[in-house]
């Protein structure tokens, strides 16, 4: 962890939002990189839904919004308790 | 004596017994040398079956050696070994001895020659790995030890009653492929489901796992659910059910991952997860898919370990592990950050990382065997297991918001048995050919191909971006301190439902039988035997004469002498009685004369 030494408190590496902006911009690039990929790369096709271009990109990107979705608005409301619910 | 060699187990609890002896210095020495005797024990055993006994006239044997055994063999060595490392802080023999015994019942249930055998260490992991959750010593987990063990038990005698049965139908205790048909098998089947974490048989993994000691912890997460899925890919390879089973488990685990709020308890989700890639690939029974559940087994033992070693370090310094009450600690545990990172990379199969290199051979076999919708849900569970586990815990422990904690970083032991398996993991993900060299099928799978590793960071790349735009848009589910209520409802609540039954029901028709013979017939009767003439004649009378014979019950009381109002006790009565039958008895006894 780089940390450079300010008078008395430590700053750390994400205590300046410059460096989370950073991080982001350069994962953003990466997404857009590797999306991009897709085109060049020779794929060994086993599924025709393997043949969509940004198919793997697509489904993992969905997969996640449908599995927060589904947790928060239809498990949570089913099983969440209070915490002191079997004591 | 060069090929002297006694079961792998027998090293385990032997040393175990011997533990109390040591304190100090002295016992981390005797700790650590444990597996390493243990291992120059193992590598001189050769392949076969070894060790003969016989129990009810069933010929057994202590030790079956070949390459799937081994394999587990290797990998409870190892994991036993770093894990001492990691708990050679704590003070308390007890984590120690019962952590050994485990892994002593571990290693004979893997290395069992037959049925009998595995049944015996299988019991002997129930028993000694309840102590693991015991020993944290908090209320909530003698609970959950019980419940733990319990359900463990059950799932024994389902087992063994499979055993008998199996044993019954085919008049041998071996114990080599069985697969479904007979009576038998399905209670073995449902047996092996039970340690195995089936859906609905899995809450004893979520319930105990987040509650045990912190080493315990570490200890439960490789050995039960493992040595399940051994015996399933020994007794149950090629079963079409177990594909769904699995997939069952890969998939709906990580709902509730997303939504919990103990970081231990995520990664205990995690884990049924990760062995539901494990049973898919038995399920499938290929030569492929076979070595892949193999291989994720190795893998998934190390990262597992790992990240609940990363957490137990996090519960350690700061007594804190849900997400509510930490975030920002990267900048005082900065190497535990780390190495959790790098265990959160191995479980999501990052290139380079181990979960790459064998839940891929998984995935393939899905593939080569045309099963589109498996393959989808596994892929769907690569990205959900990359968001909870991968995401999600080293976020929310390490980085997220400050929680103005402030603890040390995590011992140096700790430290050192973390970056071992953080070692393992990316050795294991750059290096496959180690691990595939251990595996029982030649592997003849290439995981580093050019598509392979693109689709596999699309998949990961993309749902970190779908994590960072719902974090930042507000919709991703804040985590808030509760209980989520999961199939262990079904006994710690239902057993209100239990006791209504026992309470209602039953006890009120026993009160009613009860109150129908001690007090409402005997009462009858008395008055009847009072005088049964008037009592017969009241029945059979108009309502005039009722009320004389009425008069005529209580004249007839009245007119009782004082003599004759004594009360009899009951226990005269009874003297009296067998007075008379000793009497009886005798006259009896001289007859026979």
């Amino acid at each position: 962890m780089s940390n450079n030494t300010n008078q008395e408190e430590k700053k750390y590496i994400f205590d300046n939002p410059k460096n989370l902006k950073r991080l982001l911009t350069v994962f953003y690039s990466l997404c857009v990189v590797f999306f991009a990929l897709d085109i060049f790369v020779y794929k060994h096709i086993y599924f025709d839904s393997e043949k969509w271009p940004g198919f793997y990109s697509v489904y993992g990107f969905v997969a996640c919004v449908v599995l927060v979705l589904v947790s928060k608005y239809i498990l949570r409301p089913l099983v969440m308790r209070k915490e002191d619910y079997y004591e | 004596m060069n090929n002297f060699f006694i079961p792998p187990a027998f090293v385990f609890i032997i040393a175990a017994a011997f533990l109390p002896l040591f304190s100090g210095k002295v016992r981390s020495v005797y700790l650590l040398l444990i597996p390493v005797v243990g291992f120059a024990n193992l590598i001189n055993i050769p392949h076969g079956n070894f060790w003969a006994y016989s129990f009810l006239d069933y010929g057994l044997h202590l030790i079956r050696v070949d390459k799937v055994s081994l394999l587990f063999g290797y990998a409870f060595h190892l994991i036993t070994f770093v894990t001492l490392i990691y708990a050679l802080n704590f003070k308390r023999n007890m984590e120690y001895v019962a952590g050994l015994i485990y892994a002593g019942g571990a290693l004979g249930a893997v290395f069992a020659g037959d049925l009998i055998t595995l049944f015996i260490f299988w019991e002997l992991m129930t028993i000694s790995s309840t102590f693991l959750v015991w020993a944290r010593g908090t209320e909530s987990s003698i609970g959950s030890g019980y419940r733990y063990m319990l359900v463990h038990l059950l799932g024994g005698l389902v087992l063994l009653i499979g055993i008998i049965l199996h044993g019954q139908e085919t008049g041998s205790m071996a114990f080599n492929h069985i697969g479904l048909g007979t009576v038998g098998s399905y209670f073995i089947f449902f047996g092996f489901g039970v340690n195995c974490a089936w859906p609905f048989l899995h809450s004893w993994l979520t319930d105990a796992y987040p509650e045990a000691s912190i080493a315990g912890t570490v200890f439960l997460s490789a050995f039960t659910t493992k040595t399940a899925v051994y015996a399933l890919a020994r007794g149950y390879a090629g079963t079409d059910a177990l594909i769904w089973i699995g997939v069952g488990m890969a998939a709906f685990p990580i709902f509730y991952a997303v939504i919990e709020n103990d970081l231990r308890r995520v990664l205990a989700y995690s884990l049924i997860n990760q062995v539901g890639f494990m049973v898919v690939g038995i399920g499938i029974g290929t030569e492929l898919a076979v070595n892949g559940a193999l291989a994720h087994v190795f893998t998934d033992i190390m990262f597992k370990a790992l990240l609940f070693m990363g957490m137990g370090a996090v519960l350690y310094r700061t007594g804190k592990i849900k997400a509510t009450e930490l975030g920002g600690l990267y900048k005082y545990m900065p190497y535990t950050t780390i190495f959790t990172i790098v265990g959160a990379a191995s479980i999501s199969a990052f290139p380079l990382f181990s979960a790459f290199a064998s839940k891929s051979m998984v995935m393939s076999a899905a593939v080569h065997e045309s099963l589109y919708f498996v393959w989808l849900v596994l892929l769907f569970a690569s990205a959900g297991v990359f968001h909870h586990a991968g995401i999600k815990i080293p976020f929310f422990a390490f980085f997220g918001h400050d929680s103005g904690l402030k603890p040390k970083e995590a011992p140096m032991n700790m430290l050192i048995a973390m970056g071992i398996l953080a070692f393992l993991n990316i050795f294991i993900g750059t290096f496959p050919s180690f691990l595939y060299n251990l595996l029982p099928y030649p592997v003849e799978y290439k995981p580093y191909t050019a598509d392979h590793v693109i689709f596999q960071l699309q998949i990961l790349l993309f749902s970190a971006l779908a994590f960072t735009l719902l974090l930042r848009a507000g919709i991703y589910p804040a985590e808030i301190r509760s209980t989520n209520i999961d199939s262990d409802w079904t006994y710690r609540r239902g057993y209100r439902a239990f006791l209504w039954l026992i309470d209602k029901p039953v006890l009120g028709f026993m009160n009613y039988m009860k109150k129908l013979f001690f007090e409402s017939i005997p009462g009858k009767l008395k008055h009847f035997s009072k005088n049964p003439m008037a009592i017969i004649m009241l029945t059979f009378s108009n309502s005039e004469s009722r009320k004389h014979i009425t008069d005529c019950i209580i004249n007839e009381e009245d007119a009782y002498l004082e003599s004759m109002n004594i009360h009899w006790s009951i226990g005269l009565s009874v003297i009296l009685i067998i007075a008379f039958l000793v009497i009886y008895l005798l006259v009896f006894m001289i007859s026979l004369l």
